[in-house]
This record gives C-alpha cells, structure tokens and sequence, in this order.
C-alpha cells in the first residue's frame, strides 16, 4: 500500500457478517476459491470485477460475526486498498490492521456515492472524491499501525523490526 | 486547579497500561500487557509456529499462563498429541504458570490468584472477558495477535466507549446471574456491546458473589463486548484472599469510575427478572421460561465456565436435593475446575447431585463446544448452563440447546421437560 491510492467505491448496507465475506460453504477450499465468493451474496459482481485498489464502503458493524481471519484474507486477496465504515465489528476490524488491510472508522461513510472514485490518504486518514472534490474524514491511525500495515500486518511487521533488532545487536 | 475530566473504570485501566494519564474513547493506544493466558487449543499449537518463525522468544515467561483444558482428558492420539505438545512447549519457553488438566482456563484463573484489580490482561478465548469480574482490563484475542503479544509485551487498542449495565433490586429465588445476563441479551441483542467496554454496576451486582459476577463479565462476549467490567470491592478481595493473593496487592478503592463519566447507560430491575431461557441457536434468542415450558429435553448438561462453578453446583443442588432425573433424560455435571470438585465434595454438594442420578464429568470445556464427552445425537434436545447454543456447537448439527441457569438445567433434568424452578423450589 502506498500513502495514498485511488480506487473505485463498492457500497454495502450494514452487518454486512463474515459469512457474507467468507461463506462457510467454501471454507475448507483453498484462499483463491474462497475470494471468488467474498460478499456474492449481496453483490454478485463484486469478486469478478474488483479492481486491485478499489473501496468497499460498508454501514454499521462491518464485519459481524465470526472470529474468522479469512473474513479479512479474501478482501486482501482481491486487492481491496482499505474498507471504510462508520463503524467496524471489533474483531473484524482487529483482525484487518493485523492483517495488514486498512480499515478506516468515517462518520459519514453512508454519505460516500456508489461507484465513486476516492482517493484515499491513510497518513492524514482523509478520503477525497475525484469527482466532487468533496473530502470525508476519518477516524486517524497512529503512525505505528500505519506501518504494520504497510508492511502486511503484524506478524511481517514483527519480522521485520526484530530483523533491525538483531543486525544492530550484531553490529554492537 | 485543573479540573481532572473524569474517566470511566475502562479509562483508567487503559491509560494505566497505556502508561497514559488520560485516555479518550477512540483514541488508539499501545498498552503493556501485565498477564497472557493460553489453553491448549488457541495456545502452543497455534503460536509455537510463528514464534519459530519469527525466531522469537517470550518478552516474559513469568508473565504467561498456560491452562490445558479444552482437550482434556485426551479422547483420541489427536488431542493426546495436542496436549503433549502444550506440556513440551510450556516447558521449552521456561513457562511455569502452567496449569495441566486443572478446570476450565477462566476459571482456573482467578482461582489461582493470577487476577488483581488494575491488570492489563489478554487471553487466547473469546471468554477471556470473565477477568473483568475483578477490575482487570482482558479481552480475547486470536493467535496471530497473541503471538505478537508474547514477543512484545504489548498490544494496540482503541479506547472503548463505556456501556454501563445497572441492575438495581434483589434477585427472588431461583433466579441467578444467568438468568441477568440472557435477559440482557435479549434486550440488547448480541451486537449490543458494539466491541466497547461493558461495565455491570448497582446494588444488584454488589450484591452477588463472585462466581455470579464471573457468570456476567463472561457473557459479555455474547453480548458483543471487548470487556465486561465490574469494579472491585470488598467481595473482591475476600475471594482473592482466599486464592492467596496477598493483600497489599488487592486495590480495592483505586480502579472505579469517576461520578459524571460519560457512559451509555441501560437500567434493569432484578426483583422482577423470573427465570430465562435462550432458545436455539442464539443467546439473544431468551425469552421468560414459561415461554418453553413443556420442551422435552434428551439431555441436560451442567458444565463450562459460565455454569459449573461451585455456586452453580449448589444451586442444581438445591433443586435436586431428595429428587431423581427423570428417567427419559440425563443429566451430565462437568465441575468447572478440579477444585470446585473438592469443594462440592467438602460440602456435600456432589452427594446430592450423584444421588440424584447425575453423571459426573472430567473438569475442562468437555461438551460446551463439542470437544469432550458429553455431545448431542442429531435432533437431540440439550438444556445447558453453558454461554452459547449456537447451531452443532454441542454435538450434531440439527441437536438444539437451550441455555439456562443452573437452576433452570437441574428442574429439566427432575421433570424431564423444560420447568420454571422455582415450582421446585418451594
Ligand atoms: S467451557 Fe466452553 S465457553 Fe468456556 S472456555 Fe471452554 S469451550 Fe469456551
């Protein structure tokens, strides 16, 4: 991910749950077959036709339901640049920064138009439409979980920090 | 002088960890983990691959609990071997808080004096709320972010909002904490909790044992919750004195919110709460136990974390005393902890429910979510003192429980249908 993107917005209604995410059904196939399926049950064209960078925009409680981290590895796995709600499940929303995908709390993501372009800014955690100009702000993530983030999640983050960690206590 | 804001019992716990003066509902903040817990199915199995890895060690072994009780005793080579590796890790990593084949991990918890108001406490379970019956922050979390945990000693979070649930009356008889917390469920519904800080106050709660307050911070998962807070008090400290905490390290007076907080607060009446029962598949699916009277039932389970503490042995035990299950039923009792055990024993609670016709079980999660004896046939009918009656949970897939108090389980269990107990209390 890089500070800024730009990308379609894909609109969904509230509670959208981790089934309609990741159906059970396709559960014990592997990650591939299971994103072709990601949210089908209310947008049947959304896994064909996302585009690497593009927007879901959700309603209340994104993320309902399960535990499961496939909820957040099919989204990354078709390439969604952020997911935008006014508000996220908790787990669901823990799941998605460990995960590395950005998940972004906007008060008035409901006000966000079907099919707009935005470009998103993760640093200032603002969102602005191409079209309109107009901005949207959200909820801002401190530098530190940007950059698990950016760096995949929190288990490549860990990699990476204990990596610098230990080629310093060499170089000592 | 400044005027302070107040802050919530949620605040201030997370700004202690935060190593912040003031915290605000939202904000995002790294807090220092003071306890992280494990069983044996989310524990060593899950992260002793990514601490491998990562080429990593524990930030603190002294800081870690490990609690083998999901797959115990071991049924087959597969949770033998489960086990097996759980005892071998344990002792790699230099982890002795280690508690084998001793009870159910949130219960053994506290009951092992690991718990004092004012910790920051993570566990690898989705009950791990439980802890908040002691004025401890702790929520669960999955392996990946415990893993993360056990390397750093540190954790994000976001702040939460705080949901203050106030209970103001005296419970009448055969009414018990269960019954509190499936009909808030059903009022709030199980996203009711918005993954903020749920917090129980009034004199209802201060009122309660506890075991019975353990029963509310627990289902404060069902409810939606990251936490289900209770400020600590004289009750408190008796039950952690008694699990050897030693006194200087029980702050009592410290970890409560402040007068004019900003809270979200619901108000409930205990004198006129009469016994509840979830029906299939959902907790917040819990309506008056007359509403089902007559369901027959094929088993009646007395068990888990939520439900087979002392307490609730005593008041299954109260309902059976002198009286036998019904002979188109079974009634299966898995003490929570191995301690609750010698308790129930002491006391002659476990007399009475044996003489009853109850099967006793081994201490562990057994057939709460289906890993131990104790699982439902298709189409079988369960009433259980359990926390979740989600579809094929306990068993086969078309098998249905309905959650009760321990109460509720027993008079099912006496009359072979669902009851209200309080006709057998009388
Ligand atoms: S007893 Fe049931 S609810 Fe409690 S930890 Fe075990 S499986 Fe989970």
């Amino acid at each position: 991910m890089t500070a800024s993107n730009t990308g379609r917005v894909w609109k969904f209604g509230d509670n959208i749950d981790t089934d309609v995410l990741a159906p059970g059904l396709y559960m014990k196939g592997p990650l591939s077959e299971l994103a072709k399926h990601c949210l089908e049950a209310v947008e049947p064209r959304f896994a064909k036709d996302v585009k690497p960078g593009d927007i879901v925009v959700g309603g209340r409680n994104f993320g309902m339901g399960s535990s499961r981290e496939q909820a957040v590895m099919v989204l990354r796995e078709l390439g969604v640049g952020a997911v935008v709600a006014p508000s996220f499940a908790g787990i669901f929303y823990r799941n998605a920064l460990n995960l590395g995908l950005l998940a972004l709390v906007c008060a008035e993501a409901s006000q966000i138009r079907a099919d707009a372009v935005l470009s998103v800014d993760a640093a200032n955690a603002e969102l602005r439409d191409l079209d309109t100009g107009k901005r949207y702000t959200c909820e801002a993530l401190p530098a530190h979980l940007l950059q698990m983030i950016a760096d995949g999640g929190l288990l490549p983050n860990l990699e990476k920090k204990l990596k610098i960690q230990r080629s310093k206590e060499a170089q000592a | 002088m400044v005027q302070k804001t107040p802050m919530t019992l949620a605040e201030k716990l997370v700004a202690r960890a935060a190593g912040q003066d003031v915290v605000r509902p939202g904000e995002v903040v790294t807090a220092k983990v003071d306890l992280a817990m494990m069983h044996d199915s989310g524990g060593p199995r899950r992260v002793a691959p990514m601490l491998e890895r990562l080429q990593a060690k524990l930030w603190d072994p002294n800081k870690v609990v490990v609690i083998s009780d999901h797959y115990v005793p071991a049924v087959d080579a597969e949770s033998a071997g489960i086990l097996d590796l759980t005892r071998k890790w344990v002792k790699a990593a230099g982890v002795t808080k280690f508690h084998d084949m001793q009870g159910i991990c949130h219960v053994v918890l506290p009951e092992r004096g690991h718990l004092r108001p004012g910790l920051f406490v993570v566990g690898g379970d989705s009950h791990s709320p439980t802890g908040g019956a002691f004025g401890c922050y702790m929520f669960g979390v999955g392996a990946t972010e415990m893993c993360g945990v056990l390397v750093t000693g540190e954790i994000w979070l976001r702040v939460p909002e705080t949901i203050l649930l106030h209970w103001t009356g005296k419970l009448g008889p055969g009414v018990a904490a269960k019954d509190m917390i499936l009909a808030m469920c059903a009022k709030l519904g199980m996203d009711g909790g918005r993954y903020q800080a749920i917090q129980y106050a009034g004199d209802t709660i201060a009122g309660l044992s506890m075991q019975e307050r353990m029963t509310l911070s627990n289902m404060a998962a069902e409810l939606g919750a990251q936490t289900g807070l209770i400020a600590p008090d004289a009750v408190t400290r008796d039950y952690l004195l008694a699990a050897g905490v030693p006194d200087g390290e029980i702050d009592i007076t410290t970890w409560h919110g402040d007068a004019g907080a900003k809270v979200e607060r619901h108000d409930f009446d205990a004198a006129s709460l009469s016994p509840m029962v979830a029906a299939p598949h959902s907790p917040a699916n819990s309506a008056a136990v007359i509403e089902h009277k007559g369901v027959t039932v094929d088993q009646a389970y007395i068990g888990a974390c939520t439900g087979a503490k002392i307490n609730d042995l005593r008041m299954a035990a109260s309902v059976l005393k002198g009286r036998k299950v019904a002979s188109n039923t079974r009634l299966l009792i898995a003490p929570a902890s191995v301690r609750t055990t010698a308790e129930a024993a002491a006391d002659g609670t476990l007399a009475t429910l044996t003489e009853a016709g109850a099967i006793l079980l081994s201490s562990g999660c057994g057939a709460c979510a289906g890993y131990g004896a104790g699982v439902l046939a298709e189409n079988e009918t369960c009433i259980a003192s359990t926390a979740r009656n989600f579809k094929g949970r306990m068993g086969a897939g078309s098998s249905k429980v309905y959650l009760g108090s321990p109460y509720t389980v027993a008079a099912a269990a006496v009359a072979g249908h669902i009851v209200d107990p309080r006709e057998l209390l009388s």
